[in-house]
């Protein structure tokens, strides 16, 4: 380390007025980020490591103040900087990239004229070679054909794409600091390595600094000069990342660790240290369950625009429709787990809400049981009898609750509907045997959705799929928000339900770390074909597809265990 | 839904409901400003016939158009009649008005609008023209044919007033049910086995109270100054009774000679109440939302 730093943060405390008084968000965190050099703050959610970066950049919201410490950057105390020296700084000395970069860039502009903005913003440019100016941004990002990208919007980019135009729109002004908070997370993995190796690449090409936020340790040791580990709003290990993960000091960094899925590992590994879970019971896989045949699924095209519409060809184009699922024939056994793997946008979800009816195909068989349920539609398959056997845990455990009902309204949802005649009495007790089996604490079943961590809302979600004892459950990324040592609990107990219940599972994910875990056979999936499938070792530890090598390849590096 | 689990909640929710009530209004004084108002609206709706100190319909010949004394509050009208109590008592009339009209509107919009979002389609459609017919009128125009066609009542001027709400109501509750159509939550019913129609209402309706708050708290001053228009222009509500409309159009003649004090307190009146009812929709969000309960 050089012996002034970029940034200085020591004695960092932030605090929150809330209902219940002042709350303290982080407390006395000390990190240095020298030039040049690339530092990763890795935490769960509600570590602080974004608090932290809105303190630096001085974008708390108005409940949230700085209560003690101080924040130097190259020689300026931005910790008491006034809002116009603040503007200054921001943009032009530090920037900051968002998670969601959809929801960070205006969607009634074109990407070039919000990088103008910046440039104007702050003088960078003047107006005969602004426009060169946003094309040569949108170049340095790796873009192709900037100059028609310059006119594009951002719905017309797909979601890496518009990460570029994010990133660009940073550097606009060659900052010094770049600070990422989460810039990958929602993105696939091969995006995510395209994007984390230009960031790096832009980096060390510029001499900038980094900090990246992010709770993916492996994404943090891939791409990190230095790790600085966060809990509870504290600092717990600051190390070079290559000696963090061959010694890691702290337990909770070794939780982290343990609980982050990597190859040549079983379910169990992810667990806590000392964790005295029973070896998951494995089930032969018995006879066909579900079984799919010449599968499709067409949605009309629409004419790009007005114009489009009095041309012939354009017009011959639209009426092609387009295939989101192209021919898919695969089989589901009773008690087996079937991992459905894919990036955004192969059809993966399409073909999931097909199977559970919320969905109708254009051609193909669903067979059900010896029943083809694709032939029954959508809107009449809700009070069907097959219903309660094929339910669903859903990917965003937030979206997925009524926000007014409780945890326990929630449960009783299913059972209130197709568990006949009951009273009060014993449809509690049944919502209190369900909120056992998934570990769900009993005092929690009055709460509502928004007084649920993300975890305790994943499990009233899997106890809601479970109530009326499904044969087939589909797991539609059941854990992609989900921290990962709640994720190490959650798959864990989908492991044990499945073994229990015996139930069969579709695991519809993009995260192929967790898909080897928990599954038996793998689908890989690509614009809505089956591009490779067999049983997950031999797919995803000798893949035959070039894609499927590809997705592999595109993995972070997983730290390396002692 | 009659077996709703919530036996072993330790608070009762009408108990938490009411806490969180009181947390919001003491949280933000001009919610507690708007409250209060409307306390004190509700206060002379129900006992202010019973209060105040003359008839409000006996005129009395020998005290015509008194400028307000101690003896007369507000002072008199050209009949002699007490303004005070008259502004007082109109209070019933303009609330009971206002209120059935809103809560009128308030279910057939909102139904209609939640039909139109949720099932799309040609209910869409029909919702979608009769809000847009009903828009393409001069609203004050359309209220006054309405009254007009069906006749001088008081349940005219209600249904009238709901009537050419109901585009407000329509709309906001459509936008608000397509967005939630495709939410985790109502595939998730739709797994549980609910048919569309108890998604409407069971996941759908109480997801957009809150919204459908604002709007009503809105609309309400808005009603209570559309009844008080027509029964200004002479159509609604009929002389001797009471009612703010009325007294200021009574009133307005004798501004010029200088008897202000007519039209001036019913008007004051007026304007209080829809100032009451429009601070008030933040804050009657703010405890039907459950979000704010943390």
């Amino acid at each position: 380390m050089t012996a002034i730093p970029l940034l200085d943060v020591s004695g960092l405390t932030v605090e929150f007025a809330t209902r219940r008084g002042v709350v303290e968000a982080v407390r006395d965190i000390d990190l240095q980020v020298a030039k040049g050099e690339t530092l990763g703050v890795v935490g769960e959610s509600g570590s602080g490591k974004s608090v932290t970066s809105y303190a630096v950049m001085r974008i708390l919201d108005r409940a949230g103040r700085i209560a003690n410490g101080s924040v130097v950057f190259s020689g300026v105390a931005l910790h008491d900087a006034t809002e116009r020296q603040m503007c200054d700084v921001r943009g032009r000395e530090i920037s900051m990239i968002f998670q969601n970069p959809r929801a960070a860039l205006n969607p009634i502009r074109r990407v070039g004229q919000q990088i103008e903005d910046v440039l104007r913003q702050h003088a960078q440019a003047g107006s005969l070679d602004i426009r060169e100016k946003a094309i040569d941004a949108l170049r340095q990002v790796r873009i192709a054909n900037p100059e028609e990208r310059y006119d594009a919007y951002p719905f017309e980019l797909s979601g890496g794409m518009c990460q570029r135009v994010v990133i660009a729109l940073a550097l606009a002004c060659r900052p010094k600091l770049l600070i990422a908070d989460e810039p990958t997370t929602g993105l696939d993995a091969t995006t995510q390595k395209a994007v984390m190796e230009l960031i790096v690449e832009l980096t060390r090409e510029r001499g900038m600094s980094t900090i990246l936020i992010t709770h993916d340790l492996g994404l943090a040791a891939a791409y990190c000069d230095r790790v600085v580990v966060m809990e509870k709003g504290r600092v717990v290990e600051t190390a070079a990342s290559r000696d963090i993960f061959d010694h890691p000091a702290h337990a909770y960094t070794r939780k982290l660790m343990r609980a982050t899925p990597r190859p040549g590992i079983g379910l169990r590994d992810l667990l806590p240290e000392g964790s005295d879970a029973q070896p998951i019971q494995h089930s032969e896989p018995g006879a066909p369950l579900l079984t799919v045949k010449g599968l499709v699924k067409e949605y009309a095209r629409k004419p790009a625009s007005l114009f489009a519409r009095f041309s012939k060809t354009a017009r011959e184009a639209a009426a092609v429709p387009f295939r989101a699922v192209d021919g898919l024939s695969f089989e589901i056994r009773r008690g087996e787990s079937l991992g459905l793997v894919g990036e955004s946008g192969c059809g993966k979800s399409t073909t999931s809400m097909m199977l559970m009816r919320l969905l109708d195909p254009t051609a193909g068989s669903i067979i059900f049981d010896g029943q083809d349920i694709g032939a029954i539609p959508s809107g009449a398959f809700a009070q069907y009898p097959l219903r309660p056997r094929i339910q669903m845990v859903f990917q965003d455990p937030t979206d997925s609750l009524n926000p007014r009902y409780t945890a326990a309204r929630a449960i009783a949802d299913p059972l209130l509907r197709f568990g006949g005649p009951m009273t009060a009495a014993a449809l509690r007790t049944r919502c209190e045997d369900l909120a056992a089996t998934v570990g769900l604490p009993l005092d929690l079943l009055d709460r509502f959705p928004h007084q649920l961590s993300g975890g305790q809302k994943a499990r009233v979600g899997i106890a809601r799929a479970i109530a009326l004892k499904p044969d087939l459950v589909v797991l539609d990324e059941p854990t992609a928000a989900l921290d990962v040592s709640v994720q190490a609990l959650v798959l864990n107990l989908l492991a044990d339900l499945k073994a229990q219940l015996g139930m069969s599972y579709l695991f519809v994910s993009h995260d192929l770390h967790v898909v080897r875990l928990i599954c038996d056979r793998v689908i890989v999936m690509k614009s809505g074909r089956i591009v490779e499938q067999g049983t997950a070792s031999d797919v995803l530890d000798h893949p035959q597809a070039d894609y499927t090598r590809e997705l592999i390849a595109a993995l972070p590096k997983a730290p390396a265990r002692n | 839904m009659s077996a709703l689990p919530v036996q072993k909640s330790p608070p009762s929710a009408f108990a938490a409901t009411l806490s969180h009530a009181r947390y919001v209004i003491a949280g933000d004084p001009v919610t507690a400003f708007a409250f209060g108002l409307l306390a004190l609206l509700i206060f002379a709706a129900l006992f202010g016939p019973a209060l105040v100190p003359y008839d409000p319909l006996a005129s009395d010949t020998s005290a015509t158009l008194q400028a307000p004394s101690l003896r007369h509050w507000f002072g008199t009208d050209q009949l002699g009649r007490d303004i005070f109590s008259r502004v007082v008592v109109a209070t019933r009339l303009d609330l009971i008005i206002s209120v059935s009209s809103v809560a009128l509107v308030f279910a057939f919009g909102g139904l209609a609008g939640i039909a139109a979002g949720f099932f799309g389609g040609w209910i869409d459609r029909v919702v979608g023209r009769i809000a847009d017919t009903i828009m393409a009128f001069p609203l004050f125009v359309l209220a006054m044919g309405i009254v007009a066609a069906l006749g001088n009542t008081v349940t005219n001027i209600v249904i009238a007033t709901a009537i050419i709400n109901f585009p407000l109501y329509a709309r906001v509750a459509r936008a608000e049910a397509s967005v939630r159509r495709e939410a985790g939550f109502v595939m998730a019913a739709r797994l549980s086995g609910n048919s569309d129609l108890r998604i409407a209402l069971t996941s759908i309706l109480p997801n957009i109270l809150p919204i459908m708050m604002v709007q009503m708290s809105l609309t309400m001053g808005y009603a209570i100054l559309n009844a008080a228009g027509l029964s200004f222009i002479g159509l609604g509500v009929r002389p001797p009774s009471p009612e703010w409309g009325i007294m200021v159009a009574e009133g307005a003649a004798s501004i010029i000679s200088g008897e202000w004090w007519i039209a001036l307190f019913p008007g004051l009146a007026l304007m209080l109440a829809v100032f009451c009812f429009n601070l008030i929709g933040d804050g009657l969000r703010d405890i039907v939302d459950p979000q704010r309960r943390t």
